[in-house]
Order: structure tokens, then sequence, then C-alpha cells
């Protein structure tokens, strides 16, 4: 039987603010030591209260309208109860039926095919504490609390089950991921885990309208892994309906060494989480003045700068995906290109070349961000104008680059510095040719019979003689003369 | 020293602190004196802080002298026990917290702090504020000083018996369902609960959030508001704190009621009312009319529903509240577990009393799915109608008076063991913890030897018109003058 995946992700990405989300402390609590960067209120002493912070509301509005969601009027936040050591207050405040934005949507394209996803809702939350389990050599095991997370903003953006592979899957997070950087509302590094993925996965016959039971799988801390873990657990789920078995309604967590699901809970111990409206908390009343306030301040999203420079810029769509995987990259692609006095969409394509070709091999090479690249953008454009003006040949503008990457300076202070700019004099070029013509007389010979190829050689002594520096094309075409006039 | 001293009201204190008469050093040692003359009797305190009272006392002579003092410097307080202060244990009457010291102070400890007022202990209180005896105490019941063998009300019953036995010149209690009010009434002094979103909340150990208000216990109406201008304000840490400016109460305390309309709603003589304390409201009534105020009858149909609402909404509320004593990070900690989750059930078997884990589990059920709707969600929805049929009695009413507990104190173990007799102590002040007004109660009168309360509700922000009339009708009367025989 042929059978249809669906998929629902579930998305938790912590928020770019200064503070926590509803103390003083500091958010950066990756950075303190163990139980360092709390308050008697993050750490849910008696008698503490909460207070929203307001950055961390913007953020989930800003998420919202780069989804395309609706924004509430009136929104309020819950108490969902249910104990765990790493929830320092017995409940968690969370957001139960009135979430912040709903109904929006994520367009992606796999297979060169565009399928909108749906948001079905964004909503705001505190973060837990993190426990770290230990085992002693002799065997006990024990557990640690670091409270520095606990109270740090998240956010929650549950998609449709919409997803019908594990391509798509891994698409829509990339994409999801990328909105999330470009917007600045969350870091949404997966490996930190301050951006987390769950699936929901199930399978039914094709064309059933009905929906299979789903199961949750969670653990995944990378992109690999959330599409390994699609795969695997789909590939689970027809074996066993195919052995005649039943699905059961579960909670599995992925192995990444393993790359297997396990069973980590069943329906039957399923939570009763008793949500009820936080009192401590007065609903809140959202301005529309506000919302639009900040759909104005909204960058250009990444499908719409995507189009813009496929159409306007007239790069590949290849290139293209590459230059937009994050705001930092296309940021500076754009930088550059507009120090130009005339941006061309040659150079456009030239300065993509640089930074998908040199520039990534040595950011690869050196494990270097893009943020500590010491060549600032305007200078690639300096580069390719020193090769458009024939100053310098492809190969020597690589050595440039390699040296504006190392040490930051200006392409046109290393050529100098160097002597490495191209003899475009024709004069001294013609006094290298003639020197080559008379140093070689068999080559010359073979041409003059007919032996075109026999020319290359001769090209090659040339720069032989000016130590690269001879303009190639110059080269060429001189030499081409004087032999063409010999015959 | 005067041993009379210890009878004074704050306001008579504070008069005789700035004409030197006495020092704040001589207020505290007789505050301490008495506390250790009567408390092995009363039982009003869970802490003395004995060495920290006297040495604020020394800073606020010094602040006296130097002519800077506020109306509550050098005043010897007392704090209820659930309201946190920093470096003073602060335990709830529970076992749960008995060893917890809070590193941060209540936003109301720290105004007192700095407003100079010595703190000479804390209060006991039924466990974490549950009950209207003080019998829910962890550790001892406290005794009502007119009658040792019985109780002061609750659950502020620490507070009120400290105040009107002279251990305290006031002290800070929380009321949720009347835990301010009704042992107010009870041990005869005033007690006065704010309108909700008054007082910060900041630090006091909650048990219904949507409920709980902080106010003072004092010997007179005017001590009422000296205290409720200290600690009355907007506070940024508390999200369910009203953005108002306070006035100053002061202003509010005139001797004539002319042009003001006091309501008595006619559902508040309940069954059960003791005779006394039905005479003793219906008395006050004249005095008020004597005093120029017109009365009229009220009518608040949906009262009789506010105890099953109240029995639905701070269940619920403490379930999740009292869901953070786990023994992980503070507090008692049944070590003696096979797992985490076994640790867990023992901590909170052993470390919680009775009464509390009934409420949880009220709560728990309450909100459980299958049940919300029908619990949770229709006691919220009946809130919003008590709520709006309070407002439209008071777009005809300045205020609304009756009594304050339908009996006067009860002896010690008579409820223990009828928890719904022991609910019905509130049935006459929970009603203002549910629409969130203010409400005040004064002595007025005995009834079998006994203090009986007048009880005075305004609409929310309405303080200044309940201490008119609370005030007016306390300087018409003596019975703010009697003092226990202890």
């Amino acid at each position: 039987m042929e059978y249809e995946v669906v998929v629902g992700l579930e998305v938790h990405a912590q928020l770019l603010t200064k503070s926590k989300m509803f103390c003083g402390c500091s958010s950066e609590y990756q950075d303190g030591e163990p139980n360092s960067v709390v308050c008697p209120v993050c750490m849910g002493m008696p008698g503490v209260l909460p207070v929203i912070n307001k950055k961390a509301v913007e953020h989930t509005i800003r998420t919202g309208l780069a989804l395309g969601c609706t924004i509430a009027r009136n929104t309020k936040f819950d108490r969902k109860n249910y104990p765990y050591p790493d929830l320092m207050k017995g409940y968690q405040i969370s957001q139960f039926d009135m979430p912040v934005a709903s109904d929006g949507c994520l367009e992606i394209q796999v297979d060169g095919q565009t399928r909108s996803i749906g948001v079905t809702r964004v909503h705001l939350e505190e973060d837990a504490a993190k426990l770290l389990h230990r085992t002693e050599d002799y065997g006990e095991g024990y557990s640690l609390l670091d409270i520095n997370r606990a109270g740090v903003p998240l956010m929650e953006i549950v998609g449709e089950p919409d997803l019908r592979s594990a391509d798509e899957a891994r698409e829509y997070l990339v994409q999801l991921h990328t909105i999330l950087q470009f917007i600045g509302t969350s870091v949404a590094n997966m490996e930190e885990g301050n951006f987390r993925c769950d699936a929901n996965v199930s399978i039914r016959p094709k064309d059933d309208e009905e929906l299979g039971t789903k199961v949750e799988v969670k653990n995944m801390n990378s992109f690999r892994s959330v599409h390994r873990a699609i795969e695997f657990e789909v590939e689970r789920q027809i074996a066993l309906l195919e052995s005649g078995g039943r699905i059961e309604q579960e909670t599995r967590g992925w192995v990444d060494d393993e790359e297997i699901t396990v069973s980590q809970r069943t329906k039957e111990y399923a939570s009763d989480y008793r949500y009820f409206p936080e009192p401590d908390l007065p609903p809140i009343t959202i301005d529309p003045l506000w919302v639009e306030e900040i759909r104005a301040s909204l960058p250009e999203l990444p499908a719409a700068r995507r189009a813009r420079f496929v159409n306007d810029l007239g790069l590949s769509e290849y290139d293209t995906e590459l230059l937009t995987i994050s705001r930092a990259t296309a940021d500076y692609f754009e930088t550059a290109l507009n120090s130009d006095t005339s941006p061309s969409n040659e150079m456009a394509k030239a300065i993509g070349n640089w930074m998908l070709g040199e520039m990534a091999r040595l950011q690869n090479q050196t494990g270097t961000l893009l943020d500590d690249v010491n060549i600032a953008p305007g200078q690639i454009v300096e580069l390719q104008k020193l090769v458009d003006g024939g100053t310098l040949s492809s190969s020597m503008a690589k050595a440039v680059f390699e040296k504006m990457y190392n040490t930051g300076a200006d392409p046109q202070a290393i050529t100098e510095a160097d002597g490495l700019a191209q003899i475009s004099d024709s004069d001294a070029v013609g006094a290298a040719i003639d020197d080559a013509i008379s140093a070689n007389p068999q080559p010359v010979r073979d041409y003059l019979e007919g032996k075109e190829s026999a020319i290359q050689f001769l090209v090659g002594q040339v720069m032989r003689i000016t130590r690269g520096k001879a303009n190639p094309q110059m080269t060429t075409e001189l030499l081409k003369n004087k032999l063409e006039a010999m015959k | 020293m005067d041993k009379s001293l210890v009878n004074l009201t704050a306001h008579e204190a504070r008069d005789m602190l700035d004409r030197g008469d006495v020092s704040s050093l001589e207020l505290t040692e007789a505050s301490l004196e008495r506390i250790e003359e009567i408390d092995d009797r009363v039982k009003a305190f869970v802490t003395v802080t004995r060495n920290l009272a006297l040495e604020q006392a020394r800073e606020a002579d010094v602040r006296i002298a130097e002519g800077n003092a506020a109306p509550l410097t050098g005043i010897p307080m007392q704090l209820k026990d659930n309201i946190c202060t920093h470096g003073v244990p602060t335990t709830c009457s529970s076992r749960m917290l008995e060893e917890f010291v809070p590193p941060y102070d209540a936003s109301v400890a720290e105004r007192l702090r700095q407003e100079g007022a010595v703190l000479v202990g804390k209060g006991n209180l039924d466990e974490f504020a549950m009950g209207s005896s003080t019998e829910n105490s962890a550790f001892f019941p406290t005794h009502n000083p007119w009658d040792l063998e019985r109780v002061p009300g609750g659950s502020s019953g620490g507070p009120a018996a400290a105040v009107a036995s002279g251990e305290a010149f006031f002290s800070l209690g929380s009321d949720t369902g009347g835990s301010i009010r009704q042992p107010g009434s009870l041990c005869g002094i005033v007690g006065m609960k704010p309108t909700y979103g008054l007082v910060s909340r900041y630090g006091l150990i909650a048990f219904a959030s949507s409920l709980d208000q902080i106010g003072p216990l004092t010997r007179d109406v005017r001590d009422s508001v000296i205290v409720l201008n200290a600690i009355a304000g907007h506070d940024p840490r508390d999200s369910t704190s009203i953005e108002f400016q306070p006035p100053d109460y002061t202003a509010a305390l005139k001797t004539d009621l002319k042009g003001m309309r006091i309501g008595v709603p006619k559902e508040y003589f309940v069954d059960g009312m003791e005779s006394g304390v039905e005479e003793a409201t219906r008395k006050a009534i004249d005095v008020l009319k004597s005093l120029g105020a017109e009365i009229g009858e009220a009518s608040l149909p949906h009262t009789s529903y506010a105890l099953a609402v109240y029995y639905i909404i701070a269940p619920s509320e403490c379930s999740a509240n009292l869901a953070r004593y786990d023994g992980v990070k503070y507090g008692f900690s049944e070590q003696d577990a096979d797992s985490m989750w076994d640790a867990y059930e023992k901590t909170r078997q052993r470390g919680f009393g009775p009464e509390v884990k009934r409420r949880i589990m009220l709560g728990t059920y309450a909100l459980s799915s299958g049940y919300y709707d029908a619990y949770y969600l229709k006691a919220q929805q009946v809130r919003t109608i008590i709520r709006q049929e309070f407002e439209s009695e008071f777009e005809k009413f300045d205020a609304l008076v009756m009594a304050t507990s339908p009996t006067t104190a009860f002896k010690l173990g008579e409820k223990m063991d009828d928890p719904v007799q022991m609910y019905l102590n509130d049935v006459l002040t929970l009603p203002a913890n549910i629409a969130g007004i203010p409400g005040i109660s004064v002595p007025s009168g005995l009834s079998n030897g006994l203090p009986t309360g007048l009880q005075i509700m305004a609409k929310p922000l309405g303080e200044e018109a309940m201490f008119r009339i609370a005030y007016a009708y306390e300087q018409a009367t003596d019975w703010h003058n009697m003092t226990p025989e202890l």
C-alpha cells in the first residue's frame, strides 16, 4: 500500500531580549556560572510575582507578522501545571487559548514546487531550568539543576500538519530559522538549544482523508536529525502497519548516535495541565497602532529578498539561496553592491562569486564566521574593479583576496606593495614578446607552419619573463599580431 | 516603666515620641516585656525579633532626634508570618517553611522598614492563611485575649491577638476571604482589607492570588489610616497593583456623616447569626443614622453563592501557588525516599497540614480537564455577577454596612471537625474579596462578653468613604477603648 506522510512541527525559539520574561535578570544565561544569573522571581521563591517583558511581547508580534499571522487584540497568560524539578514554580506561565498570534503561513520550495504551510499559532512562555544528569564512576546517578535558563523568554510556533515529507519538514524549519534571524527575534541556534523542534508524525493510506495516529518525536538537535528522525519514524510506522500492528499515540525520543526513536511516554500517562488564567498577570490589550509600528519596522523578509535578487539583480536561484542563508550574509552582499557608485548586475554576480567562492573557502578553512571576516564589503568591489580595469588578472586577484582576508588591507595597497600590478603597457609587453620570439625559434616556426596551439607556449614564456604580470589578454593579442605579421 | 504604654494607639505613641515623653527604645522594650509576660498564653508570635527590634528602636530614636520621623518611625509592630522579611524567618506557620529565611523583603515590609517602624516579631496564622481560627497553624493555636479558651479568628489570628493584647501597636495581616476583618472583629480591634491592587502583594506568600490583599490590624481607625498611608500605592513589581496615587487618608477622618448614603444589604442578616451580633449591628446602624447618614435597604441576591465561588477559586489558585513546595530548592525536604517522585510525595504529605492538603485537592479537582467548565469557569462567571451587583448598589450608596462575622469568638476545637461550619465564618466577609472592594471591621460592642464587629464596604478605591463612616462611628461610641483583661 502507498502511504502519505503527515508532519506538523512545533518550534520553541528563545527570544532575543536583554532580560528574562518576568524578571530583570539578563537573558544571556549561557555566559554565567551555573545558578549565577538568577533572582527570587526566576527561582520561583515564595511570594514573588512576575512582570511581563514588553520586548518579548513585541518580538512575538514581530514574528507573528513575519509569518502572516493575525495579531490578537486581547491576549492573556495562563498557568500550565505540571511538577518537574526544572520548573521552578510547579507551573509554567504560558498561553493557552488566547495566543499573541494565530493563522499564518510559511512558503517553502521543495523539488521546484512551492507549498504554503499553515502556522497555527505563535505564543509566548518562559523557558525552564536545565537539568544535567550525571553518573558517578561507581554507578550512582544524580541530577544537577542550573536555574540560569529558567524564565528566559520562549516563543512557541505551532505549525499545521501540512508537511508531507522529511524534506519538506527540514525546508520549513530552515525557512523559519532564517526568518527569525532576519527579523532579529531569535538567535535561533539549534545546537545551543535556543531553537528547538518537536515533530508530530503520522502516516495514512494515500487518498485517505482521516489523519493517522500521531507520534510526537522529541530530542532532535540539528536540522539533519529532524530530517533523519522523521524518515526513521515514517519507516517504523509503515513497517508496523504492514506487519499488522497498530500505531500507539505516544512520545518518542530521537537517539542521535543510534539514529532511532525510542518510546518515552504513552498516552495513558498523558498530562492534564489544568490550564487556568494566570491571576498574577492582568490580560493584555494589544494596541493596533503598536502592531502597525512593528509591521512598519519589519525588514524585508527572506522570500521578498530572494525574489529581488533573482528578478532585479539577475542572480541564479542557487546563488540567491546561498546569499540569503542568513540576514548577515545577505546584508554583507548588499552593502558591498551598494558601495559601488553605479551597481550593475555584473558587479552583483562578481560579488556573489567572491563570497561563495574564495571567501567561503577561506572561512571554512579557518572556521571564521562572517561577522569576524576582516574584509569590509566595499573592499570586494574595489578588488573587482582592479580586475575589470585590467590591473589584476583573476589569478592575481585571488592572491590579493587571500591577503585581504588575512590582513584586512585594501586591495590597491596590497597590489602596490607586492608589485602585483599587471603589465598592461603595450610597449613593455611588446618588449617581452620580442624576447620570447627570439629565444624560441622552434615554437615560432611551428606556429607559422599552422600549428596554432604553439602560441600557448609562447604566452607562457612571456609570463615567465614578466613573472606573471603581463596582462594575459593583451599578451595573446599582441603575440598573435606579431606572429601573423611574420607569416 | 509605665505598663499602660502598651495600650496606646500608634498615633498616641507618635505624639509622645515627638514630644520626647517616651523613646522608641522604651516603647519597644515595653512591647517585648508584654510579649514575654503574656505570649506563652496568647501565642500570637511565631518568631520574636528581640535584637532586631532593639537595634531598629535605637536607629528610630536617632531619626526622631534629627527631626526626620515619619508617622510610624519608632512604633513597634508585628507582621503576619506570610509576609517575607529579609533575614527573618517567614514560616507561613507551616512545617514546609519552618526553616525558610527569605533573602528579600516583601514590598510592604520594605516600605515599613524605610518608614522606620520597629519589627518585634512575626504573627501566627492558619497554615498558608487557610482557616478562620488560627488552629490550622502547624506550630500552635493562638488564643483570644478576651477569653483564652476561645479562638482569635483567622487566618490573621496572631496579628489580631497581638494588637488586642498590647504586644504590638499594629500588625499587618492578609485577607483572602475575611482573614483580617474576622479576627479583627473577634478580638475587638480594627481590621481593614484594602481594594484589591491598592497594596502590593510582592513578597506576600500567595494563597489565592486574585483574592489576597494585605491590610492593617490596629487599635483604632486613625491608626488604620496611618498604616494604610504607609503601605498603599503602585508597585512595579506587582502587575496587579493599580496605577493610582493614593490620597492622604487622614483627610477622610470626619465625625459627621451628613449626605452619606449607606445601604444595609438585607441578605447579610444570615441564618444562624448570633442574636447579640445582630443586635449590635442594628444599634450601630442607628448610630450612623444619628450622625446624619441616610440609611436605605440594599440587596445583593447572589451573595448566597459567594461562599461556593470562593471555595472553587481560592483552592484552584492555591493548588498552583503551592506547587513550588517540592523539597528541592528550599524548605522542608523528605530525604528518606526511593525516587524523585517518592521524595516529592513524602515531602508534601509531611510538610503540609490537613487543611492545606484538602484545599490543594479541591483545587486540583476543580481545574481538571472535564471539570474546568463546570467549576472554575462557572465560578468566574458568578464572580462577575457578584461584582456587578456590588457595582449597581454602589451607584445608590456610598457604602454598605453589615456584621463582620455571624458569631463572636468560638471555643478552640469547636469547629475543627466540620470544615463547612468553619467556612461559614467568612460568609459575610468573602464577598468583598470576590468583588475586589475594600472592607473594614470596627468594634461594635460585646455579646456575652465577647467583641462584635461592624463591617463597612465601599466601591473599589472608595477607602475614603469607608474610613469616614468607620471613624465617625468609632468616635461616637466607646467600643474601641475596651481592652481585654489578661
